[in-house]
């Protein structure tokens, strides 16, 4: 038998996979690139990892999606996140363990991982 | 963790057209593409949309494709399941922007203004999965009124928010369970009216599909409150899949104690079992409901003693139908100040109709009380195909009357539908176009209740078939003006003497039609002709000689062969043998026939 508490405790279970199906809201995007050229690089573990880390933090308003080639593939894997009225930032070359700090750092706390950037990143390699 | 869930409806309307199919194909081709730890596939309950279906939406995109395929399962999976593209030939065209970008299912005209609380988990939730219940929020409301709450202090929330009850006649629902709740027995039931039976009407079916658990939780709501421990869905038959996941449902309430002996540990008990309906429309009436349920032969008895004193097994008895239920954990949960925000002001909260009839977007759709009914067939249901004019709209079924053009901007709630002689009843909205005969539409669902009448009372039995003898005539061109005044005098006799709620509305809908559309009564007595040109014996078939050019085409359709002439030159209908069945007018490639 179930107690209130036990209920409560599903629900904020379940609330993290759910919260999935709740579109449309005024939220941060997180954009995947999942085109050929993404995939090959490795964009599904960064899209599992950030869909899973989202979910833990119980970020209800961060939706994690996924887009086709943004014409950068020698960047691939390609993260942006959409803040509202913030500019768009693109993060590069991206693998787990990065994706795990944008959540922490850029998500959670609102500071940009510069040096993840494009912007970085681009300059280093010039 | 799932970064993608898709939603494969199964509500009965897409299980028919081949969702179970997709749904499969969704399942081997995730599987196909490894892809399985991160897309999860969900089988759900109504979104509504009908007319598109079978329609599969995915998240967290909300991208809505309609009218799917199981063949279009693979590119749906690899394009964008796997590298993030929808395939935007498959999505609803009202949510694809002209830049081809996609917009939120919440802004197309169909979903933009409605307000879903009886259906806010169809289409969203898995009904097989308590959890995906109470992961939006389910059982909370039951905790809340069990710990927090007297069963008093329940019935003046019902009360105090206005709901009336949704299956047709608007009682008070709050009213009913104080009642109930005010007469002391040993035993007292709560029993839910599933019966639904109104040509067109299927909201209740799809709550039961695609959100079972609200209707257990609010049926335990309600047993707290009158003070019962057991209760009955009566829901019929002819509802596989409505039944079967109710049945899940309750079996997973049951194994986490939400149904059974001290639920919550709060000391309240109370379970809830399943009653198959025959499928007698009479069923539907609250007292042949529970003689029904007793292993009688369903049939009404007076009232009063009313149910709340004397219903099931003569024991205090409540009786809501589905969509009320499906309100009230909302109402619990939000509050009565909440609830009696939306709506009109003797009419709270919304209505889900069941749009069909000649409507772009059949389907279901939930509104606010108060909205119009222009707003109802123009905007949500796109309108009328082929560009045709609005005749009228039928609404509450088979006791309920039609709505003429002229009252399109009518807002709709209990009492302004009363006033101009229709009914809200359980929400069938039937949608017409000038290609429906009003004597026709008034003779199908007099057709109807004579063949769901029970035969208990005289006035019933026998009225509505002499009533619709007098129609008959009508149709067939034999009438006489005095028809029309027996008509409605029978009517009047009927409506007065009946025993129960069949009886006494089954006129409605002659009446209403012979007070908005009298002229066309007059049309077919006096002149012999149907404007609509649907009662056949009412018709002639002709050849324009001057059109034709004599290709044989319709004489070789003709199954009665009543069609001659030779080839070049005109030919011509015998009008004696022929049956009216309109096929050589369908065929011809001239526009030379024409009928009237």
């Amino acid at each position: 038998m179930k107690s209130l508490q036990d209920l409560a405790a599903i629900r904020d279970k379940m609330k993290q996979t759910v919260n999935t199906r709740e579109a449309a809201h005024d939220s941060v995007r997180v954009v995947v690139g999942m085109a050929t050229c993404g995939i090959a690089a490795g964009a599904r573990p960064v899209l599992n990892t950030l869909t899973e880390e989202v979910a833990s933090a119980n970020l209800d308003d961060v939706l994690v999606t996924q887009t086709g080639c943004i014409g950068i593939c020698q960047y691939e894997p390609v993260v942006e996140v959409y803040r509202p009225n913030e500019e768009k930032v693109t993060y590069v070359k991206m693998n787990p363990a990065k994706a795990k700090r944008v959540v922490a750092e850029h998500l959670i706390n609102g500071k940009p991982v510069t040096e993840y950037t494009i912007g970085a990143v681009t300059k280093e390699t010039n | 963790m799932y970064r993608s869930h898709v939603m494969v409806c199964g509500g009965t309307g897409c299980t028919s057209s081949g969702s179970t199919a997709i749904m499969q194909a969704f399942d081997k081709e995730v599987k196909r593409n490894d892809l399985d730890s991160e897309v999860r596939v969900i089988h759900t309950g109504c979104f509504g949309l009908c007319a598109l279906g079978p329609i599969v939406v995915i998240y967290p995109e909300g991208s809505f494709y309609s009218m799917v395929k199981a063949e279009d399962v693979p590119e749906i999976v690899s394009e964008h399941l796997l590298k993030g593209r929808p395939v935007t030939r498959l999505l609803y065209d009202e949510t694809v922007n002209e830049d081809n970008t996609v917009k939120s299912l919440d802004e197309t005209s169909f979903y933009k203004k409605q307000m879903r609380i009886a259906l806010r988990n169809c289409g969203v939730i898995n009904p097989e999965n308590i959890d995906e219940y109470i992961g939006f929020d389910g059982y909370q409301a039951l905790g809340k009124a069990l710990t927090e709450m007297t069963p008093e202090q329940v019935i003046e929330t019902m009360l105090d928010s206005g709901l009336r009850g949704r299956g047709g006649a608007g009682f008070p629902t709050g009213l009913k369970w104080k009642f109930a709740a005010g007469n002391k027995a040993d035993q007292k039931y709560v029993c839910c009216n599933a019966d639904e039976g109104d040509p067109g009407a299927f909201m209740d079916r799809s709550i039961l599909e695609g959100d079972p658990h609200v209707l257990i939780e609010a049926m335990a709501i309600a047993a707290y409150a009158i003070g019962a421990t057991q209760g009955y869905v009566y829901v019929r038959a002819e509802y596989p899949i409505a039944v079967e996941r109710l049945s899940i449902a309750i079996k997973q309430a049951r194994e986490y104690g939400l149904l059974g002996n001290n639920i919550l540990d709060t000391g309240f008990s109370f379970d809830l079992d399943i009653k198959l309906g025959a499928g007698a429309f009479v069923c539907g009436e609250e007292t042949a409901l529970m003689t029904s349920i007793e292993g009688k032969r369903g049939e009404p008895r007076p009232r009063p003693p009313f149910p709340a004193v004397k219903g099931l097994f003569a024991k205090p008895t409540i009786l809501n139908n589905v969509e009320t239920y499906a309100n009230v954990p909302r109402i619990i949960l939000l509050g009565a100040d909440w609830f009696k925000g939306i709506g009109t002001e003797k009419s709270k909260g919304t209505k889900v109709f069941a749009l069909g009839g000649k409507i772009k977007n059949t389907g279901l759709v939930e509104v606010p009380m108060g909205t119009t009914l222009r707003e109802i067939v123009e905007e949500i249901g796109g309108g009328i195909p082929e560009g045709r004019p609005f005749k009228a709209a039928q609404t509450g079924g088979p006791s309920g009357g039609c709505i003429p053009a002229s009252l399109i901007d009518t807002p709709i709630d209990y009492d302004n539908l009363l006033s101009i002689g229709s009914m809200m009843g359980s929400g069938g909205l039937i949608v017409m176009d000038d290609t429906t005969c009003m004597v026709d539409i008034a003779k199908f669902f007099l057709e109807f209740t004579v063949e769901e009448s029970c035969g208990k009372c005289t006035p019933c039995r026998v009225g509505n078939k002499r009533l619709l003898e007098l129609l008959d005539k009508i149709t067939n061109g034999t009438a006489t003006m005095e028809d029309l005044d027996k008509i409605e005098e029978l009517a009047a006799f009927i409506k007065e003497n009946s025993l129960c709620g069949l009886g006494q509305t089954a006129p409605n809908p002659v009446l209403s039609t012979l007070h908005y559309f009298k002229d066309e009564y007059v049309d077919h007595i006096k002149n012999k002709h149907c404007t609509a040109g649907v009662c056949k014996a009412l018709l002639t078939y002709k050849i324009d000689p001057e059109k034709c050019i004599g290709c044989t085409l319709c004489a070789r359709v003709c199954p009665v062969s009543c069609i001659s002439g030779t080839v070049k030159q005109p030919h011509v209908i015998d009008e004696s043998q022929c049956i009216k069945c309109g096929a050589c007018m369908e065929k011809c490639k001239f526009g030379a026939i024409s009928k009237g």
